[in-house]
C-alpha cells in the first residue's frame, strides 16, 4: 500500500471530500424535508456547496484575548476524527476481514472528538455565551454517551464478544441483522436519539439553542472555522446513520443500505421537527433515567441472546 | 460565581431592541435588570406638531403588530373630548378589525413562541393560518397592516356586505384550526414539560406590578377593558372572559389561544348584527377639554390621555402601553429558572418594546435635560448623519 493511496484514501475517497459531499447534500435533504414541513419552498440543492464556499471566503476573526491555537484546533479535531472515521467505516463495509482488535473502540472515541473539539474551542473563545453552551455540550455529552456505550456494549455481546467492528458486521451477514430482536430495537432506538445529541438536533440542541444562547459555542467562530464546523456537522450526519447501519441493520451489503440509510435520515430529521427544545437538565434526565434504564434493558436481553 | 449574560440590545430573541441583563449562576437566574430606551422615538411631542386627523396616521405607527390599538385609542379619547358618538355601523367595524388584530397579534405570538421554544414547525404552521387573516385586512382596508380605519367620529372605511362571506369562511377556518393548536400545545407533553409551572407569576406580583391583558388573566386577575368597561360594540356582543389561575408560560399560552376563540365569536355576533347607516359623523370642533381612553389591545389595557385647547392640535397627548407595565413583571417571573427557561418567560408577556420605549436622562435622581434638549440634541444628530452620509 503505497503512501499516496493512503493519502488518497483520507483525503479524497472515502476520507475527507467524498464525506464532506455526501453530508453537504445530505444536509440540504435536511433543509428541504424540513422546509416541505413547514410548508416553505426550501433551498435548491446546490445551497450548502454555495453556503461552504461564501464562508471560505468570508474574513477569519479570532477574539481578542482567546487562545487561538486552541480556538482554531476545535474544527480541525473534529475534521481530521471524521475523516479518519469516514475511512474506518467505508473499509469495513467493503472488506470486513480489514478488522484489528479493537477497533470499534478506536471508532467510539473517534465519535467523541467532534464534541470535545467543540467544547475545546467554545471555551477559548472567551464568550460568557460560548461558556453556558460548552457547559451544556459537556453534560448533554456525559447524558448520552452513558447509554450509547451500554447499548454497544450489548452489541458486542451478541456478536459473540469481539471488540472487532468487522466481525460485527460478519456476524450479521452470518445470521442475520441485529435489528430483528428485541435488543436490537432497542439498541437502535438509543443509537438513534444519541445521534440526535450529537448532531445537535432538536430536541437536543439546548448546547447551541440560537433563541437563548445565540449558537452557544460557535458563536465567536466565523469564516473557515465556522465552515469546518459546517463540514464537520454534515460529515456526521452522512456517518452516524452509516454506522447505526453497520453495527444493527447488516451493513452496506447491497444497494438496499442506500434506502435504509435515507430512511433513518428522514427518521431523524421527523423527530427533528415534531418536537421543541428540551432544557438541558430535562435532556440529562431524559438520556440518564428515560434511554439510560432503556439500554439496560436492552443489555440484559442482549445477555440472554433476544 | 456570578456572571451576566446578555439578553440584547440585539438578540435572535428580540425583533427590537432592548436589553435584559441577566444575572446567572451556572445556568440559574438570580437577578434581572432591564434597560429600555434603545427605540425611542418621541411619538407624544410629534403627536402635539400635528392635527388630530394625522395623529391617527402617527400613532398607527407605534408599533406595526398592534397598529389599530393606538389609533383606536386615540379616537375614542378624542371623541372623549369633543363629546362625539359614533354612529353604530362605525362602532361595529372598529370592533370587528379591533377582534381581528386580536387573533392575528395572538397568532403572531403563538408562532413566536414556538419558535423560541425551538419548535420551529408550529412557528411555521401558525403564521400560515395567519396568513389569510393579512388578505382579509388587505381586502377590506387595502393595507395587510396599518389599516388606518379609525377616524375621529367614525371610520375611514366600510365593510362591504359581499366581504361578508370570505370573513366567515376565514373564521370557520381559523376556528378549525385553533382547535387543532389548542389541542397540539395541551396534549404535547415536550411542551408542557418545557411550559408548565415556568416562569410563575403569582396573583400578587401581577397585583403588584399592575400587570396588563394575558398576562394578567394567566396570573388569575380576571382584567379586561372589554367587560369592564366597554366600548363601542362590545356590550352589545356575548363572550367570555378567559382566566388561569397558575401564572406560568402554559397559563398565558392557553389564555391567547381560547381568546382566539371569543373573538372568532365576537366578530361572527358583530358581523350578523351590524346595522346598516353611515359610518361617521362630521366633527367640526375639538372643544377645549380633557380626555381619556382605555382600550383593551391584544397585549393588554392602552391608555390614551388628550388634552385640547380648542385648536386642531392636541395640547398633550400622553401614550401608556400594556407592555410598559407587563415587562417590568419579568423580574419577579424569571428569578430561580435557568437560562432556557428565561428567554421564554421574557417573550411570555408579548412584549412591545416600541411601545414600552421612553427617554429621561438623569443625574442624581434629578432629570437633566428636558424634553427641548433631548428634542435639540436628535436634531443635532440628525444633522451630524446627514453630513456624514452626504459624502
Amino acid at each position: 500500500m503505497s503512501v499516496v493511496r493512503v493519502l488518497f484514501s483520507y483525503i479524497v475517497f472515502p476520507g475527507l471530500i467524498f464525506t464532506a459531499v455526501v453530508g453537504l447534500f445530505l444536509t440540504w435533504i435536511d433543509r428541504k424535508v424540513t422546509a416541505r414541513i413547514h410548508w416553505r419552498v426550501g433551498p435548491p440543492w446546490y445551497q450548502p456547496y454555495a453556503d461552504f464556499l461564501k464562508l471560505l471566503l468570508k474574513e477569519t476573526i479570532i477574539p481578542e484575548g482567546s487562545s487561538k491555537v486552541l480556538f482554531l484546533l476545535g474544527p480541525i479535531m473534529g475534521l481530521v476524527a471524521m475523516s479518519i472515521l469516514a475511512v474506518m467505516l467505508f473499509s469495513m463495509n467493503i472488506n470486513p476481514h480489514n478488522t484489528f482488535v479493537g477497533d470499534l473502540i478506536v471508532i467510539i472515541y473517534l465519535l467523541a472528538i467532534p464534541p470535545l473539539g467543540l467544547m475545546l474551542g467554545g471555551s477559548a473563545s472567551k464568550n460568557p455565551l460560548a461558556s453556558v453552551g460548552v457547559s451544556r455540550e459537556m453534560t448533554q455529552y456525559f447524558a448520552y454517551e452513558l447509554p450509547f456505550l451500554i447499548v454497544i456494549a450489548g452489541i458486542i455481546l451478541k456478536s459473540g464478544g469481539s471488540v472487532k467492528f468487522g466481525e460485527i458486521i460478519l456476524a450479521q451477514r452470518a445470521s442475520g441483522p441485529f435489528l430483528y430482536s428485541i435488543s436490537g430495537v432497542i439498541a437502535a432506538v438509543v443509537i438513534l436519539l444519541s445521534a440526535q445529541a450529537k448532531l445537535g438536533f432538536v430536541p437536543f440542541d439546548s448546547p447551541e439553542a440560537e433563541q437563548e444562547i445565540m449558537a452557544g459555542p460557535y458563536i465567536e467562530y466565523s469564516g473557515v472555522p465556522l465552515a469546518m464546523y459546517k463540514v464537520v456537522r454534515a460529515m456526521m450526519l452522512f456517518l452516524l446513520p452509516l454506522f447505526l447501519i453497520s453495527v444493527l441493520w447488516g451493513g452496506f451489503a447491497n444497494w438496499w443500505a442506500i434506502l435504509k440509510f435515507l430512511l433513518i435520515i428522514v427518521l431523524m430529521i421527523l423527530i427533528k421537527n415534531t418536537n421543541p427544545r428540551l432544557r438541558i437538565d430535562q435532556s440529562l434526565r431524559f438520556f440518564w433515567l428515560g434511554i439510560g434504564g432503556l439500554s439496560i434493558i436492552g443489555l440484559v436481553l442482549a445477555v440472554y441472546g433476544l | 460565581m456570578k456572571r451576566i449574560v446578555p439578553i440584547g440590545p440585539y438578540h435572535p430573541l428580540q425583533e427590537e431592541p432592548e436589553f435584559f441583563k441577566l444575572i446567572v449562576e451556572g445556568e440559574k437566574v438570580v437577578d434581572l435588570e432591564i434597560n429600555i430606551g434603545y427605540n425611542h422615538r418621541g411619538h407624544e411631542f410629534l403627536a402635539q406638531k400635528m392635527t388630530y386627523d394625522q395623529v391617527t396616521f402617527l400613532v398607527e405607527r407605534i408599533c406595526g403588530i398592534c397598529s389599530d390599538s393606538h389609533p383606536y385609542a386615540f379616537v375614542l379619547a378624542v371623541e372623549d373630548v369633543a363629546h362625539v358618538e359614533p354612529p353604530p355601523r362605525a362602532q361595529y367595524i372598529r370592533t370587528i378589525i379591533g377582534e381581528l388584530e386580536r387573533i392575528h397579534s395572538h397568532y403572531l405570538w403563538l408562532g413566536l413562541a414556538g419558535h423560541f421554544i425551538g419548535y420551529n414547525t408550529v412557528w411555521m404552521w401558525v403564521w400560515r393560518y395567519r396568513e389569510p387573516l393579512l388578505d382579509i385586512f388587505e381586502l377590506i382596508m387595502g393595507n395587510r397592516n396599518h389599516y388606518a380605519i379609525n377616524k375621529v367620529g367614525g371610520a375611514r372605511r366600510d365593510i362591504l356586505p359581499e366581504h361578508y362571506g370570505q370573513i366567515d369562511k376565514y373564521l370557520d377556518l381559523l376556528e378549525e384550526k385553533n382547535t387543532m393548536f389548542t389541542k397540539a400545545v395541551l396534549d404535547d407533553p415536550v411542551i408542557r414539560a418545557r411550559l408548565e409551572n415556568v416562569g410563575v407569576l403569582s396573583k400578587e406580583d401581577a397585583i403588584a406590578y399592575a400587570v396588563l391583558g394575558p398576562t394578567a388573566r394567566g396570573s388569575g386577575c380576571a382584567i379586561d377593558v372589554r367587560k369592564d368597561d366597554p366600548y363601542d360594540a362590545y356590550d352589545k356582543v356575548d363572550w367570555d372572559e378567559i382566566v388561569f389561575d397558575e401564572g406560568d408560560v402554559l397559563a398565558k399560552a392557553k389564555v391567547r389561544l381560547l381568546e382566539c376563540f371569543e373573538s372568532i365569536k365576537i366578530v361572527r355576533q358583530c358581523l350578523r348584527d351590524m346595522p346598516d347607516g353611515p359610518i361617521e359623523t362630521r366633527v367640526d370642533e375639538i372643544t377645549p377639554g380633557e380626555g381619556i381612553c382605555r382600550h383593551e389591545a391584544p397585549r393588554g389595557e392602552v391608555f390614551h390621555y388628550v388634552r385640547s385647547d380648542g385648536s386642531n392640535m392636541p395640547a398633550r397627548h400622553k401614550i401608556r402601553a400594556p407592555s410598559f407595565m407587563n415587562i417590568p413583571s419579568n423580574v419577579v417571573a424569571v428569578k430561580g429558572y435557568s437560562i432556557a427557561d428565561a428567554a421564554l418567560v421574557l417573550a411570555a408577556v408579548d412584549p412591545c418594546y416600541c411601545c414600552t420605549d421612553r427617554t429621561v436622562v438623569l443625574e442624581d435622581g434629578k432629570k437633566k435635560l428636558t424634553g427641548k434638549d433631548l428634542l435639540r440634541l436628535s436634531w443635532q444628530k440628525t444633522e451630524r448623519l446627514r453630513r456624514r452620509y452626504r459624502r
